[in-house]
């Protein structure tokens, strides 16, 4: 894959779109696995090194019109049985296909709230389009319908109208829910209780609302704009914000419960503190960790280096460790921060990388080096204790692991250094200990994640929990996958005391 | 979002203000600390030790210095104002008991945050013996109040302009040496003097408290930045401290990551020294 004009992908879709839409109605899926897959038109790649704008552009009505064509309807729909909120993705891309757009968008929204966000952040090729039917056919995962290139298509649509529907919302019940976090599992909570006509306040820690989606994915993937449409369709819908407010220090969890007589809360927190590697020289200036490299940049405005009071650390050489999404946004971010030279060093392969691949492109188009099969020993400094260099250790490939991979396996005595002045570590989060901390009966795993039942439910009463506070470390459809299930049990909860107290 | 009820400036660069802030003020302990902004778009997030707090009146205090840009502006505010960010209380609280003798050493404007301590401590039942120092009397604060709640009572400057010309570790020492060795020392100010009473209650054993202040962004537990090295292992100072055995932390590395940012702080506090250059010549003409 290689960076294509944005014109050239458009003129094309133009002309292919001519020609098969006259017999839409009459394409037989020989023809529908003929149609060339769409590539998503994204900025140049030497340009966008230098701005915060979104990487990605949108498919063009034409591209998303031929995208949608190649979808084969089938009869069983595996897509959805992978979508962690169930989407009707058959249905929502027909309506694509069809021309109309407002039908789409009503579809997508029957099961997801957020679609402009889910549209561009979801791994799409793990779930939904894993086992889409025209990516089997051709052999190529990625060569499968681009639902969520789709989905994103008509969340944008529905935007550029500037006439979102606001999901409606049923009368008063009298019922108080608190949620503690407005990252992606929170925000589906609260859509999707405030809809059963309880009141809902969302509490946050940041004096920005979104959480990860906020401090942590950089703008250039999912634009600040696209999170605040979304918080405004929750205000539209009455849902009430606190910001600044720590759960577990501003008020104990419990006391939302025995004192604030909230009648449910849903524990969303997100993860917690950053995992190091252990290494000497981890505490050198300049080493940090891909959170606080990202919440500077994104969240406290640091990329404004003129007017933003939050400093960031001046970088030319920078090393970024692991092979998530976040070291990819934390490589990519430095890049845009005025780094000359941003290496990823990850101890498996490419192939091992949980990282999107799309994001893996995106990086490497923009000029970042990948070192595979590396793995740092030691960070070294200055006698002022900066980074200077960081000694390296290759690695080869050796039996499966527990998580399937194969496991790395160091190479003795093949230490090289590697010249960089800064080090973002990316290899992961604990959990947050400010919930577990100051609550003394909430049930924790040994890692500090909230144990919860299968209608997440945790081991004090009318307290739920999900997403990363869970989970660990997982995705940002996961946490909605969990944060409606949640909302779920506590809509049945509150519909059971209603009902109670009707009698 | 938080007005500010009152404000006095306690010496050149050191002002006081009570912030409102019902539910800090009702939640907060000894020890705690807030985060601020003074700006909600493109502030710093300043965190500050909370100095008092009034639950009747639903306030805080806070006690800052001038160090760069971001206080600078702070100290521009004034009663009346909103402070559009003001989060707490975070970290965890001081653990106070009867522990015996507890000597209490401030030093310049860390004596605001040992005050609570000193008098949660007084509270418990504990004697306790106080030294407050600075570099001179215009930097001496709260000294009344710290009198008020000290068994022993010791003030000295770096130069002999106020009370005993000396450094405190000189009568912390002292006090160590005393026949009836003191059951804990607190120390709280800049890292160069807590590591100083560190190294010197370390022969007599004296177990001895610091609270850190280090660079700290969420203050939740989610960034990392604040980590500081106490007895070899890696610690949050928002969610493990603010408060460590001195004996443990490593303070060289602290003060190394303290000026991290030490060139863009110049820049800035340079930039914002030219806005009040112009301000005060426009003003002139």
């Amino acid at each position: 894959m290689s960076h294509e004009n944005p014109e050239t992908i458009a003129d094309q879709a133009r002309e292919w779109l001519a020609e098969y839409i006259v017999k839409k109605d009459d394409l037989k899926p020989k023809d529908r696995l003929a149609i060339p897959s769409q590539e998503m038109p994204a900025q140049d790649p030497i340009e966008r090194g230098k701005n915060l704008d979104e990487v990605a552009l949108g498919f063009t009505m034409e591209q998303a019109r031929l995208e949608a064509l190649r979808c084969l309807q089938c009869k069983k729909n595996t897509c959805v049985d992978d979508c962690p909120v169930a989407i009707d993705i058959p249905g929502f891309i027909k309506h694509i296909a069809d021309g109309d757009m407002q039908a789409a968008a009503d579809t997508i929204k029957e099961s997801s709230l957020l679609p402009s966000i889910c549209g561009r952040v979801c791994p799409q090729e793990t779930q939904c389009q894993e086992h889409c039917k025209v990516g089997m056919a051709l052999k190529d995962i990625d060569k499968g319908v681009g639902i969520g290139r789709l989905e994103r298509f008509v969340a944008d649509w529905e935007r550029a109208t500037g006439n979102i529907r606001v999901p409606e919302v049923k009368p008063a019940t009298g019922k108080k829910v608190a949620v503690v976090g407005s990252g992606p599992a929170g925000l589906v909570v609260a859509a999707d209780v405030r809809r059963e006509g309880h009141d809902v306040t969302i509490f946050e820690a940041f004096h920005k609302m979104g959480g990860v989606m906020r401090y942590g994915i950089p703008e250039f993937r999912l634009p600040n704009e696209i999170i605040d449409q979304e918080i405004d369709t929750l205000n539209k819908m009455g849902v009430k914000f606190q910001t600044n407010y720590v759960v577990g220090r501003t008020r104990k969890l419990t006391d939302l419960i025995d004192k604030d007589g909230f009648d449910a809360v849903f524990v969303g927190t997100g993860a917690g503190l950053p995992y190091f590697m252990g290494i000497e020289g981890e505490n050198l200036v300049g080493v940090f960790s891909a959170n606080e490299y990202l919440t500077r940049a994104n969240l406290m405005k640091a990329f404004d280096k003129k007017e933003s009071n939050t400093p960031i650390y001046e970088s030319k050489k920078v090393a970024v460790l692991g092979g998530g999404n976040v070291a990819m946004d934390a490589a990519r971010m430095a890049l845009r921060l005025g780094a000359e030279k941003v290496y990823v060093v990850y101890r498996r392969t490419e192939k091992e990388m949980p990282a999107r691949n799309e994001e893996i492109e995106h990086a490497k188009e923009e000029g970042i080096e990948f070192h595979f099969l590396r793995n740092p020993k030691r960070i070294l400094g200055t006698e002022d204790g900066r980074v200077k260099a960081m000694e390296v250790l290759k690695y080869e490939l050796g039996e499966p692991d527990d998580s399937g991979r194969r496991r790395p396996v160091v190479i003795e005595g093949s230490e090289f250094m590697m010249e960089v002045d800064t080090v973002l570590v990316s290899i992961g989060n604990g959990s947050n200990p400010l919930i577990s901390q100051t609550t003394p009966d909430m049930s924790v795993n040994k890692w500090g994640n909230i144990k919860v039942d299968e209608k997440q439910k945790s081991s004090i009463n009318k307290i739920y929990a999900g997403g990363d506070i869970v989970l660990g470390a997982a995705t940002v459809i996961l946490a909605m996958g969990e944060g409606r299930r949640a909302a779920k049990a506590i809509n049945e909860q509150l519909a059971n005391e209603l009902a109670v107290q009707s009698n | 979002m938080s007005r500010i009820i009152h404000k006095e400036q306690l010496s050149k660069d050191v002002f006081l203000m009570r912030l409102e802030a019902p539910l800090i003020a009702e939640e907060r302990k000894a020890g705690q600390f807030i985060i601020l902004q003074t700006d909600e778009d493109l502030g710093e997030r300043i965190p500050l030790t909370i100095a008092d707090a009034d639950e009747d009146e639903g306030s805080i205090t806070i006690i800052f210095q001038v160090v760069g840009k971001s206080t600078n502006d702070l100290s521009h505010l004034n009663k009346g104002d909103d402070i559009p960010v003001l989060v707490g209380p975070l970290g965890m609280p001081t653990h106070i008991e009867n522990f015996g003798t507890v000597v209490c050493v401030g030093g310049g404007i860390g004596v605001a945050p040992l005050h609570p301590i000193a008098q949660a401590l007084k509270k418990a039942g504990n004697k306790v013996i106080t030294i407050i120092g600075a570099r001179n009397k215009d930097l001496i604060i709260l000294e009344d109040k710290m009198k008020e709640i000290a068994d022993e009572f010791i003030v000295c400057t770096d130069d002999g302009s106020y009370g005993r010309k000396a450094l405190v570790t000189e009568p912390l020492k002292e006090i160590c040496k005393r026949e009836e060795k003191p059951n804990m020392a607190i120390a709280i100010g800049p890292p160069v003097m807590m590591k100083f009473c560190a190294e010197t209650t370390r022969p007599y054993e004296v177990f001895t408290q610091v609270s850190l202040n280090t660079i700290m962004v969420d203050g939740t537990g989610m960034c990392g930045g604040c980590r500081v090295n106490v007895g070899g292992e890696v610690k949050f100072v928002c969610v493990d401290g603010p408060e460590f055995d001195g004996h443990k932390v490593d303070f060289d590395n602290m003060m190394m990551r303290l000026n991290s940012y030490k060139d863009f702080e110049k820049k800035k506090a340079h930039e914002c020294n030219l806005e009040l250059e112009v301000a005060k010549k426009e003003a002139e003409l």
